[in-house]
């Protein structure tokens, strides 16, 4: 391997440029995407007819079973003609991919509640959304933001397949810096370093946030 | 004003509830086949039985936690969950339910409190988004019922630090707060601890004592229905088989399988 400082110091700038213009912001908008829109699957799938349910638990399933790159290029495919942002696309894909995760993990949140926890707030007459809101939805997210948190991980790792629909985010700078040069290491090794800085004290973030809900 | 908000108006002088021949089936399982029977308002009804009998079934119907297969239960002479339309027995509206149903309470066996909530968050919860009450009114009605279940010092700690019978307290007073006419209690004390069934029952003989509230008992403490009730139902199969008060139930009742029953449990 050849370090070279110099290289170090003239890309560090461009790919922590490209990992806060790009990557956290696409982690950060479609994780509270996906926690947002998950959490609307797992009522809806509880709540909705059986056919509807039926149906949503289907697409969600098609749309978890297909792998990102997949779905980058084909929704890219659609708009391309039309003046919708590439980023916006990012943003609304991987919002919705890990939604159908996250709305599984709301899933098994929600079915851990004992059925007496309902029963109670039919016993007082609350209504069904005021239920959900003040009895079922506190509770079941003490059970899945721990895995919500690991989503959002999975998620951040997953923001270099972002190339497919051109969007700069940092590994793709890395490669370019790579290409120009012809010195790869340090801004691959550089990238890596700033993942592993950015994921890790999120990744222990959550283990105290997970302490921290599982005292009443 | 539409009809059926007027329908909902208690009928002067009905009884606060009426079995009529209310049928129950699990799947292909029978709990309760053509059953009927009357409580009048301001009764303690006690139902006794072998478990299975269908006692839980019936509270259970009442709190329209399970759906009816047949028959009608009505509360204050009103329809509860169907009604009879053009000769056709209907659901009722989710809506219309839920108004009557404000006229019922019910305390479980597992007290159900909401442990996400503090003892008495868990109290104004339902007079505060259900009856509309302001948090303040709601507070301090919720503290006087805390006092009279003797755990006035409990009220902002959460459910899961006190005992069972603590948790069960505030599970009354929870019920109480929404001021029923009607008050089911499910084997309340079935899932405490020996030494923490006497205060439950003392809150709720006091209860019986100083209120007129409508109530429907299933338990095993054969003591506590003698001295609250002013009737006791033997269950057996799905059907009562004994009607009677509570001194004549439990000294002489008339039927075998009573007897049996109560030397079993006695």
């Amino acid at each position: 391997m050849n370090w070279s400082w110099d290289h170090a110091a003239a890309v560090l700038p461009e790919l922590l440029s490209a990992f806060l213009r790009v990557t956290l912001l696409v982690t950060i908008v479609s994780s509270i995407g996906a926690a947002v829109l998950g959490l609307v699957w797992a009522i809806v799938l509880r709540e909705a007819p059986k056919v509807v349910a039926a149906i949503i638990f289907r697409i969600l399933d098609i749309i978890r079973m297909t792998p990102i790159p997949l779905q980058l290029a084909a929704i890219w495919a659609f708009v391309i003609t039309t003046d919708v942002e590439a980023l916006t696309v990012g943003l609304i894909v991987y919002a919705v991919h890990y939604s159908t995760y996250m709305a599984e993990s709301y899933r098994a949140g929600i079915e851990s509640i004992r059925p007496g926890q309902w029963e109670a707030a039919t016993a007082l007459s609350m209504s069904k959304g005021r239920t959900w809101r003040a009895v079922i939805i506190p509770q079941a997210l003490r059970a899945t933001v721990p895995s919500l948190g690991n989503w959002a991980i999975a998620m951040f790792k997953d923001t270099p397949f972002l190339i497919m629909i051109s969007v700069p985010e940092m590994v793709t700078a890395a490669e370019k810096y790579g290409g120009s040069t012809f010195s790869y290491d340090e801004p691959f090794i550089l990238a890596g370093l700033i993942f592993l800085a950015a994921s890790y004290p999120t990744a222990v973030l959550m283990r105290k946030l997970e302490n921290r809900l599982a005292t009443y | 004003m539409p009809p059926t908000d007027e329908s909902l108006q208690p009928v002067p002088g009905a009884p606060a509830l009426t079995f009529e021949n209310v049928v129950k089936k699990f799947g292909d399982l029978t709990v309760l086949n053509d059953l009927n029977f009357e409580v009048e308002r301001g009764q303690r009804v006690t139902l006794i039985g072998p478990s299975g009998s269908g006692k839980t079934t019936i509270l259970r119907l009442v709190m329209t936690l399970e759906s009816l297969t047949g028959g009608y239960i009505h509360v204050d002479g009103v329809p509860l969950t169907h009604v009879e339309r053009g000769g056709k027995r209907v659901a009722r509206r989710h809506k219309d339910v839920a108004q009557l149903t404000r006229r019922i309470g019910m305390v479980f066996q597992q007290f159900n409190l909401f442990p996400n909530m503090t003892v008495i968050e868990n109290i104004i919860e339902a007079p505060v988004h259900v009856l509309g009450k302001s948090k303040e009114e709601a507070r301090t009605r919720g503290k006087e019922l805390l006092e009279q279940v003797g755990l006035g010092d409990k009220a902002d700690q959460h459910p899961s630090r006190l005992s069972g019978g603590q948790q069960q307290r505030v599970a009354i007073a929870r019920a109480l707060a929404m001021d029923p006419e009607i008050l089911l209690l499910d084997e309340v004390t079935s899932a405490l601890d020996p030494e923490l069934v006497g205060d439950v029952l003392q809150v709720l003989r006091d209860l019986a004592e100083n209120t007129d509230i409508t109530m429907l008992i299933v338990t095993h403490e054969m003591q506590f229905a003698q001295d609250v009730s002013d009737r006791v139902l033997m269950f057996d199969s799905g059907h009562i088989i004994e009607d009677a008060q509570p001194d004549v139930m439990f000294s002489n009742p008339t039927h075998e399988r009573t007897k049996e029953f109560l030397r079993a449990v006695l």
